[in-house]
């Protein structure tokens, strides 16, 4: 097949309308009988709900109001368990959690009424950290306070201890981080038991809205629809949440027998949605003199916030990812995902990747000092190549090249000789210069037997005038996925891209292609859609209206005749896992993943130390992601993703204050800006992945897991402080240099 | 409250064409562009001066909408996204974000263009400082704003920007 579109950085489908504003976002969409919701929530962390009042000097008749009462099915946002309630009813479990609507045509006066409301709660005991909830004194959760546990159990790291010459230990924390798409999350609802539910809005993952909403409702599946308006950004924020919103829009349609609008201004939006999940990873890392890892032992601990949401699927990435891309033969892994009284947190881009990652990456610096090796030097001694085992028994069997993506990392950076010029100019410096880096890889697609379970399908359908449209539920939300498919499908049609659509998600209209989450589009979904498009141009062909080499036009004459004599042009593919991968649940098993990125980030860094800023000065990213389909796209993946990522190591600090958020804002929640971020410079090696399309991998989630720990590995360098914890602001670097006073100067 | 609080006329000058628009004392600018005007380009970030999302040209300065109070509007003249294009024409700025990757999921996007073309008027060959200035009061969540910049580089290339109508 010829590759006239892929591989080349082809205009984006749907970026006129972006650079023209001509793009309408959920809150962009008015309609004439359209009133708007909010929501009413919980003020404090935990307690039994008393009574709701409803203070004086509100037309309350003229409003729709909606409580549990109200709610026609089952009182419950459906994911992978059953527990969290769609509003509250008798027990509150997190500040901020939703329990009465309202709704009205009139912004000012609705926003006076939600003041009005009163929720009177009786406090109970909550539990705000992860060691309280792990202490079990207050059980806020099921029995043991546990959401999710994993063991991962590989060779005999007990019987191992024995032969190591070097026992290395450190516990390595990570904070709350919020996703902070500019768009902030909305929804707008019809309802009524005639027509049943339709919602548009800002969303990753059109079926999960449609799974959440059947239940709540108690329609049948084909009564609720989902329509994906254009999406402001999602990064895993877009991917649970949503269900929510989309569930509360309903109802107040459904009460109000009008259109409904939520859209949650920035203040809600950071203090009631999901965030990162803050981790606490322990290691204790056996090693030979000669720098061997022998035996890895990791306690690895997620906060999930009040109910279970997706915090089992983000703790099974997160464990996965936790014993590096090395080879160990003994390794034992225990993790946990616990409950608090927080807003459940929930998926963000990396999904617990990103959190044992960095503590794994700054663990092997300790270990390679603890051994006197550079740290590239025991990496290198430990790196995972092909036919060699991960931690949960995955035999690798495409082509590592570790060595290879480091040496190219460090030349770019020109790592060796600024780490030598470094250490000559920091003495008696007031700004310290230092460059560190991370190892790493990053699993594409759903975990385990996550792909096989979803079983996504996508469908081709040709028009009479020689388009063809691809019909998924895959979501555009800025990472390009519309091109991405189109090129694709032109080059299995050996069409010009511009006679390919991609048709807006609608769950009334298209077939379940899976969650825009994962890194799995492009990958998964890319197959499939290439998958379909060879099966159309086939069905053509074997229909004699078409031969293989054909031209444009041919092409076009051919579905017109195929559509008038025969009807509708129409093919489906369906998800079939590459051969031999097998997983097991039980014992956590087996292949984790059909492949992964791999990479090797180098930061260097500035610190001041009068003011305690650390600054990013230069940042280098080399991965191999198979082959690239779209360099411009694929490189701006991996920009944003640092970008976001040297937020979450330096600068966005969520401050807690009893489960809520205190710094609901921009102002006092710190995302990097334009002034902030280092020139990134962006290296791809392409080794083809047989099972992707064109031999493509995932790419989206990648360059969330780098970053950090190699700008904490470039602080030490600089500073000679070790630190364990992220985000390193001023405070956190002010009060580990008091401790360290004396190597500073 | 909407009984209580008479509305006030506002009249101005939005991409060219006279407008004229009753609000609320209290409604900011974005809100009469977005719900009276129904100029929906302008976007709605933050609400509180921090991200850009809003910002327009108002009498030929860069200003965040959601700062503005509407009264502030009247006499004045206002150039929002929508009056950037001429027709399908895109203007050096959007071209260049078009081709270099200067938008992602495009929410920043209105807000980014008018600042480029802000920065651009202030300095029409601006250096690598100039720009991360100048563009800094933007927020952009996707791209890392490397394409960003290199947008910018991009549109001072090209030559037919013109700058009529930003100062
Ligand atoms: S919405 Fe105005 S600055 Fe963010
Ligand atoms: S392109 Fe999404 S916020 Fe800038």
């Amino acid at each position: 097949m010829e590759e006239k579109y892929f591989g080349h950085s082809v205009e984006r489908k749907e970026g006129r309308g972006k650079v023209t504003g001509r793009a309408q976002y959920v809150d962009d969409l008015a309609f004439p009988d359209m009133i708007h919701g909010v929501t009413v929530r919980s003020s404090i962390a935990r307690g039994r709900i008393l009574g709701i009042r409803y203070g004086e000097g509100i037309p309350w008749n003229e409003f729709a109001i909606v409580t549990a009462k109200d709610i026609p099915g089952t009182n419950e946002i459906s994911l992978i368990l059953h527990d969290q309630p769609c509003l509250a009813s008798e027990f509150i479990n997190h500040p901020e959690e939703p329990v009465v609507l309202l709704a009205h045509p009139d912004k000012y006066l609705l926003e006076e009424a939600r003041r009005a409301v009163h929720i009177d709660i009786e406090p109970l005991p909550a539990v705000f950290t992860i060691e309280d909830s792990l202490a079990k004194r207050t059980i806020i959760w099921g029995e043991d306070n546990v959401l999710k546990a994993y063991h991962v159990d590989k060779g005999d790291v007990d019987g191992a201890w024995a032969t190591a010459d070097v026992i290395v230990e450190g516990e390595y924390r990570t904070g709350a981080q919020e996703q902070l798409y500019i768009e902030n999350q909305g929804m707008i609802a019809v309802a009524n038991p005639a027509d049943g539910v339709t919602v548009w809005g800002s969303l990753q993952c059109p079926y999960y809205v449609h799974k959440a909403l059947v239940p709540i409702f108690g329609l049948p599946a084909e009564k609720i629809r989902v329509i994906q308006a254009e999406t402001g950004g999602g990064f895993g924020g877009k991917e649970e949440y949503p269900s929510m919103i989309a569930a509360h829009a309903a109802l107040l349609a459904w009460k109000s027998g009008k259109r409904v609008k939520i859209v949650y201004d920035r203040a809600e939006d950071m203090v009631a949605t999901t965030k990162r999940h803050p981790s606490r990873t322990r290691h204790r890392t056996g090693v030979t003199r000669d720098g061997k890892l022998v035996a890895m032992d990791i306690d690895l601990v997620i906060d999930g916030g009040a109910y279970a949401t997706l915090s089992a699927v983000v703790l099974s990435r997160a464990t996965i990812h936790s014993a590096g891309p090395y080879v160990c033969p003994n390794v034992r892994i225990r993790s946990q995902a616990v409950a608090t009284n927080a807003p459940p947190h929930g998926a963000f881009r990396g999904f617990g990747a990103p959190q044992s990652i960095f503590a794994v990456e700054r663990h092997l610096d300790q270990v390679a000092r603890a051994v006197n090796l550079a740290p590239e030097e025991l990496r290198r001694r430990n790196f995972l190549h092909r036919d060699q085992t991960t931690a949960t028994g995955q035999i690798i069997h495409e082509d590592v090249n570790f060595d290879g993506l480091l040496d190219r990392a460090f030349k770019e950076s020109d790592y060796h000789a600024k780490r030598e010029r470094f250490a000559k100019e920091n003495p008696g410096a007031t700004v310290k210069r230092g460059i560190g880096f991370s190892t790493f890889m990053h699993g594409a697609g759903f975990t385990g037997s996550g792909e096989v379970y979803l079983a996504s399908v996508v469908e081709l359908e040709a028009t009479a005038e020689g388009c063809v449209r691809v019909l998924a539920a895959s979501t555009e939300i800025g990472q390009g996925a519309n091109t991405i498919f189109s090129q694709i499908a032109a080059d299995a049609l050996g069409i010009s891209y511009d006679r390919i659509e991609v048709a807006q998600p609608d769950t009334g209209a298209v077939p379940n292609s899976g969650p825009t989450v994962a890194s799995r589009t492009s990958m998964v979904v890319g197959n499939l859609v290439e998958k379909a498009a060879l099966d159309l141009k086939k069905t053509l062909v074997e229909s004699g209206l078409l031969c293989d080499a054909c031209t444009e036009d041919e092409f076009v004459r051919a579905c017109k005749r195929y559509i008038e004599t025969r009807g509708p042009l129409r093919t489906r593919s369906q998800y079939e896992p590459p051969p031999g991968l097998h997983w097991d649940d039980t014992t956590y098993s087996g292949d984790a993943y059909g492949t992964y990125a791999w990479a090797v980030y180098v930061a260097e860094v500035a610190v001041d130390t009068l003011t305690y800023e650390a600054r990013v000065t230069d940042f280098i990213a080399v991965q191999e992601i198979g082959k690239v389909i779209h360099p411009v796209l694929a490189a701006g993946q991996i920009e944003g993703g640092v970008a976001q990522a040297i937020g979450m190591a330096l600068y966005e600090n969520v401050a807690w204050r009893e489960g809520r958020m205190a710094n609901g804002q921009m102002t006092n929640y710190i995302m990097p800006t334009a002034a902030d971020i280092p020139p990134i410079r962006v290296f791809f090696e392409e080794q083809p992945y047989p099972f992707g399309p064109h031999g493509a991998k995932g790419i989206g989630e990648l360059p969330m897991d780098g970053p950090a720990p190699s700008i904490l590995n470039a602080i030490e360098n600089a500073t000679g402080v070790c630190l364990r914890e992220i985000p390193a602001t001023p405070e956190v670097l002010m009060e580990a240099m008091a401790g360290k006073a004396g190597a500073l100067v | 409250m909407s009984e209580t609080v008479a509305k006030i006329n506002i009249a101005c000058i939005v991409n060219g064409a006279r407008q004229r628009v009753q609000a609320y004392p209290m409604a900011r600018l974005l809100d009469i562009l977005r719900e009276e005007m129904h100029l929906t380009g302008t976007k709605e970030g933050c609400g509180e001066g921090e991200c850009g999302a809003c910002a327009v040209l108002l009498n030929g300065a860069i200003v965040n909408s959601c700062l503005v109070p509407a009264i502030e509007a009247d006499g004045s003249e206002i150039r929002t996204i929508e009056g950037v294009a001429s027709g399908d024409q895109l203007s050096a700025v959007q071209s260049a974000f078009l081709e270099c990757g200067g938008a992602q999921c495009g929410i920043c996007t209105p807000g980014m263009v008018i600042a480029a073309m802000a920065l651009l008027a202030r300095h029409p060959h601006p250096g690598d400082a100039e720009i991360r200035e100048g563009l800094a009061g933007n927020l952009c969540r996707c791209t890392g704003y490397q394409k960003i910049f290199a947008s910018v580089v991009r549109a001072c290339k090209t030559s037919g920007e013109k700058l009529a109508g930003t100062r």
